[in-house]
């Protein structure tokens, strides 16, 4: 699933509420079945790339990759290697890569969690063409899986059989007719 | 588990680590004491528990607002409340990481600057063992510390003011333990003070600072 909409839309704040790192302000979530609430078993079903790729820049490419997969007791720790080509960076220090590569190394970190739903915040930031359509048959071929992503883009990815969900900013008049909800401002608080 | 703590020391090492930071710190105060105070080996042996272990707490206090901060902003604070660690663990080990990185070094290297403040011969074991089972109280409580600040640009303050008051108890009891031994007490009840404090926080803080982290996440 595409999730598309201007800056500003709260595309990212949907993908946080959806991995359960904000808590929603209204309604429920729930994920094959298993509510938000229950927060470690809906938690083990995902894997989130935010905007920034979690990578330490002191660490080579293969320490910061190795780190993940042995945190998340992953066995496919090469493979991804060579799927993401970062074999032959593999023993550069991170702040030493690119900005494609760094963001290459975030995104073999979601394939080395292997975890059946992703909720990815603009993977295809600074990749090039080649990568970027790689990328898309990668995500493809997890959903042929059975796994299912949500993705956050403002290109078109060409995915297969991709639904797309459109979010558009509140208006100013929308948001200010919005039940105030901090208990400071409404005196709840006392 | 292991990952994280090998993760952990690994980059405490590397460049940019906090490993040395502290050992440096706590080596330059208790040198400069001496030129300070004045050669006198009495006042000197005197205030030597005091003087090492207020270097001890200081210098662990020096690198805790980078504990959570440096993964907070590079993402990796989102990613590891998804792992399949739980959230307390997770500070524990990170805490312990600490220690190792900077505590364990303090109570090596204090035995050799005792010798700068001239402390007498028989008070060594009581101000090892009291460093020793002292400083992973300074490291768990600063955890939780850093849990709280971790959204606040530049709080390195705040976390100290936080922290500070909490790390009194376990800084006079530290320190009595070897001041007794020096004077010819028993120094032992200070010891089991000190040990008390540190196991308390061991199993306290780790829920403190997941719930502050939890609530910075959200």
């Amino acid at each position: 699933m595409v999730l598309r909409g201007p800056n500003g839309a709260g595309k990212t704040t949907l993908l946080r509420v959806l991995a359960g790192l904000i808590p929603p302000q209204s309604g429920k979530v729930e994920l094959r079945g298993i509510a938000l609430e229950n927060r470690d078993d809906y938690q083990d079903q995902i894997t989130f790339a935010g905007h920034l790729d979690a990578i330490k820049p002191q660490l080579t490419v293969a320490e910061n990759l190795r780190f993940w997969a042995d945190l998340f007791d992953s066995k496919t720790f090469d493979q991804t290697l060579q799927e993401f080509r970062l074999s032959e960076i593999a023993d550069r220090q991170a702040h030493t890569c690119s900005a494609g590569q760094k963001r290459r190394l975030g995104l073999a970190r979601i394939a080395v969690t292997a975890r059946p739903i992703w909720l990815l915040d603009e993977p295809t930031v600074s990749l090039d063409t080649e990568t970027t359509a790689q990328f898309a048959t990668l995500v493809d071929r997890h959903c042929a899986k059975g796994g299912m992503a949500l993705i956050a883009t403002h290109i078109d990815l060409a995915l297969a059989n991709a639904t797309e969900l459109r979010l558009e900013p509140l208006s100013a008049k929308a948001r200010a007719s919005l039940p105030e909800s901090d208990p400071f401002l409404t005196g709840d608080w006392v | 588990m292991r990952a994280l703590l090998i993760r952990e020391l690994r980059l405490a090492l590397r460049s940019g680590g906090g490993a040395g930071l502290g050992l440096a710190f706590f080596l330059i105060v208790v040198i400069l004491v001496p030129f300070g105070v004045g050669p006198d080996s009495k006042i000197l042996a005197k205030i030597a528990p005091g003087t090492l272990w207020i270097g001890a707490l200081l210098a662990c206090l020096l690198s805790l607002d980078r504990l959570f901060q440096a993964d907070s902003e590079d993402g990796t604070l989102d990613i590891l409340a998804l792992s399949p660690l739980p959230l307390e663990l997770l500070v524990a080990v990170k805490a312990f990481a600490h220690w190792l990185t900077t505590g364990l070094p303090l109570v090596i290297a204090a035995p050799v600057l005792a010798i700068t403040l001239s402390l007498p011969g028989e008070v060594y074991f009581w101000l090892i063992a009291s460093l020793a089972a002292g400083t992973p109280a300074l490291s768990f409580i600063g955890a939780a510390g850093a849990a709280i600040t971790v959204g606040v640009r530049r709080g390195g303050l705040l976390l100290s003011l936080l922290v500070l008051p909490l790390y009194i108890p376990t800084l006079i009891f530290g320190a009595k333990t070897a001041t007794l031994a020096a004077e010819g007490g028993d120094p032992m009840p200070g010891l089991m003070l000190v040990l008390g404090l540190s196991l308390f926080t061991l199993a306290l803080t780790p829920f403190a600072a997941a719930a502050a982290l939890r609530s910075h996440l959200g």
